[in-house]
């Protein structure tokens, strides 16, 4: 059965976010809810649907993804690179999950 | 360079009062995500992969240095300390808030910019040669026809939802340094047979997945009627442009579609309809226009100029052949920034360098700077005897890669690092390529030599007119890239054609290695890659990169 986790951005800052087993918002994929079959991944996304409706997040849609140690890590190359930032580096990188908890 | 007038200042200062009024009202819960989202829009505002991206507009490419000091304050203050500067001749800034938006605008109105119709189906910042005013090769300024045209558009209520984006382009030069044959309409001064300068007026050119070349619907347009001709062009667009399918939508599938002589009656029976018997504008309107873009009061200049550091600095002269151009005035020079130092990404500028160039403008270059489409930045207006100094000034920030026309001056789209519409990284490929001709000897052996890649079929890479373009495809997952040969944005420009297969991302840096050392040995004496190519075509270079595989 194929695995989903929720994302999205946070409305003001922006910045990408992923849903956790609490009902929180987090940077790190690895701290994902991950849902499995149709039932759950609708569960997940009324969650984040409210989220939205109360203005912490943005545009939240479900993503394939599969167990990597355990933790949630994206099926799509878009997805990946969206959770891990870009692959090229300019400006100093600024570190990840520094805030773990971000919502 | 163009002043704001009262006008100006007030729309402007009205428009990022509205929006700082509908970013409260969507953080409150007053407008929804869909409500809200053309409102940003609108403002260049966009959601991009990682974050919110603000797209800034740069009309026709020209920057005062107070206005580099406030992109540099902006990169710094707001987003991650650099900026990138892109295909049309605007800023995009990767890492903004949404809630630091207003004020982002409110700093950039400041000095007289802003960020509205860089996104949305309107008439987008007007392009131009990034040698205007001073191109030694010039019939004309073309900065006072897009400034014209940029008061025109702004905001112009039968125009504001158009079947999709519009894009114009102005040159007033022999030589094509705008792309303007790849524009929805370009426009190139010519002279008449008496004398008088007009345009040659081409519609329906563009890129993305349907690539085409703009045809000329009028060999000369007398200047006094440019607004009614564009006019009556947007109306037959706006009219007759389809709605129903975003990927037809463009004026291009309507000039296809209809066919150019078809198109060409339609606009000048709704042009006769529509305008007056003078003038579309009033001169006094357009001199004043033109007074902003007058020619400085150029001072006497060192006769000995430059020259005898070419002989005593290797480094210099190499920059100097590859990133000086000729000036109209003698004893001056037009000097490119390349944004394409090795192993970077193509016009990424940090914080730092913005501010650079701004105090070297300031010293050398009477406070003006250039944005090209193909993401670097000129000095306009140099003194030959400041060259040495201004190079060196340079090379202290990174800024003085001398490539400019050369393999590693490459145009390439942000891609999937940055864009949410991307389906492949271009900047990546962009890199290995630069790495891999990192010798700058070898550059300029091979000579002038246009690579640009795109992430996706959007083609904002410009994939299409690079001599040698690479598009990224995704397939299942993998990303693979396909070359096209032949392409140019010049006068003669034309639509590459594709060499066969797509390769994997790790072959695709040794294709095209393999490209440019069958070109090699195929030149004869004083010819370019685009022009070995023209003459020998596809074979040589399909078998050179398949039979072996």
């Amino acid at each position: 059965m194929t695995q989903h986790i929720v994302t999205a951005n946070l409305l003001g800052k922006g910045q990408v976010v992923y849903l956790t087993w609490d009902g929180g918002w987090s940077e790190q994929v690895a701290e994902s809810f991950i849902g499995s079959g149709e039932e759950e991944n609708s569960w997940l996304l009324g969650i984040a649907t409210r989220a939205a409706e109360a203005r912490i997040v943005v545009d939240p849609y479900l993503i394939e993804v599969t167990e990597r140690n355990g933790a949630a890590w994206p099926v799509q190359h878009r997805e990946r690179i969206r959770a891990t930032g870009p692959t090229v580096a300019y400006a100093p990188p600024e570190p990840r999950g520094t805030l773990r908890r971000v919502a | 360079m163009y002043r704001y007038d009262s006008y100006d200042t007030q729309l402007v200062a009205e428009r990022v009062s509205q929006f700082r009024g509908q970013v409260a009202r969507r953080l409150d819960g007053s407008l929804s995500e869909d409500e809200f989202r053309p409102l940003r829009l609108l403002n260049g505002l966009y959601l991009q992969l990682h974050a919110y991206m603000l797209r800034v507009a740069i009309p026709y490419g020209t920057l005062s240095s107070d206005q580099m000091r406030m992109l540099a304050h902006i990169a710094r203050r707001y987003d991650k300390g650099y900026g990138h500067f892109t295909t049309r001749q605007n800023i995009q800034f990767n890492w903004t808030k949404l809630e630091d938006a207003p004020d982002i605008l409110m700093d950039l109105a400041k000095v007289e910019m802003h960020a509205i119709q860089t996104s949305g189906n309107t008439i987008r910042n007007t392009t131009a040669d990034p040698f205007a005013g001073v191109a030694a090769d010039e019939i004309e300024d073309p900065r006072i026809t897009c400034e014209i045209i940029r008061q025109w558009s702004t905001l112009h209520p039968e125009f504001s939802f158009l079947p999709r984006k519009f894009k114009i382009a102005v040159t007033g030069a022999r030589q094509d340094r705008a792309a303007v044959k790849v524009h929805d309409i370009g426009l190139a001064m010519r002279r008449n047979e008496t004398g008088d300068v007009g345009y040659e007026v081409m519609v329906g050119g563009g890129q993305g997945r349907t690539p085409m070349i703009a045809k000329t619907i009028r060999d000369f347009l007398p200047k006094e009627h440019l607004l009614s001709y564009l006019e009556a062009i947007l109306r037959v667009y706006n009219l007759a442009g389809r709605r129903d399918n975003k990927y037809k939508a463009r004026i291009k599938i309507l000039v296809h579609e209809t066919g150019v002589a078809s198109f060409r009656d339609q606009v000048e029976a709704e042009w006769l309809a529509l305008r007056g018997t003078g003038p579309d504008l009033d001169p006094a309107e357009v001199a004043r226009i033109a007074a902003f873009f007058e020619p400085p009061a150029y001072e006497p200049v060192d006769p000995t100029g430059y020259r005898a550091m070419l002989f005593e600095d290797r480094a210099f002269a190499d920059w100097v052949k590859a990133n000086v151009a000729p000036h109209k005035q003698t004893g001056y020079a037009i000097a490119s920034i390349s944004l394409k130092p090795e192993g970077e990404a193509p016009g990424d500028a940090t914080a730092d360098q913005m501010d650079a160039v701004a105090r070297l403008a300031d010293r050398f270059s009477l406070g003006e700077i250039r944005v090209t489409h193909e993401q670097n930045l000129v000095l306009p207006h140099l003194r030959e005897s400041d060259l040495y100094e201004l190079w060196q000034g340079l090379r202290a920030h990174g800024l003085a890669t001398a490539n400019i026309g050369l393999i590693g001056d490459i145009i390439a789209c942000p891609g999937l690092d940055y864009c949410g519409l991307a389906t492949t990284r271009s900047i990546p490929v962009a890199q290995r390529i630069s790495r891999l001709f990192a010798n700058l000897d070898r550059q300029h052996d091979i000579g002038e030599l246009r690579l640009k890649i795109s992430g996706c079929i959007n083609a904002c890479g410009h994939h299409h007119v690079g001599h040698i373009g690479i598009l990224g495809v995704d397939r299942k997952g993998e990303e693979y890239y396909q070359i096209t040969l032949g392409g140019r944005a010049d006068e003669d420009a034309a639509i590459g054609k594709i060499i066969g297969p797509a390769f994997a991302s790790e072959d695709v840096v040794d294709a095209v290695e393999t490209i440019v050392h069958t070109y090699l040995g195929l030149r004869r004496d004083g010819e370019r890659f685009v022009d070995t190519y023209e003459r020998v075509g596809r074979p040589p270079f399909k078998e050179a990169l398949y039979d072996a595989r």
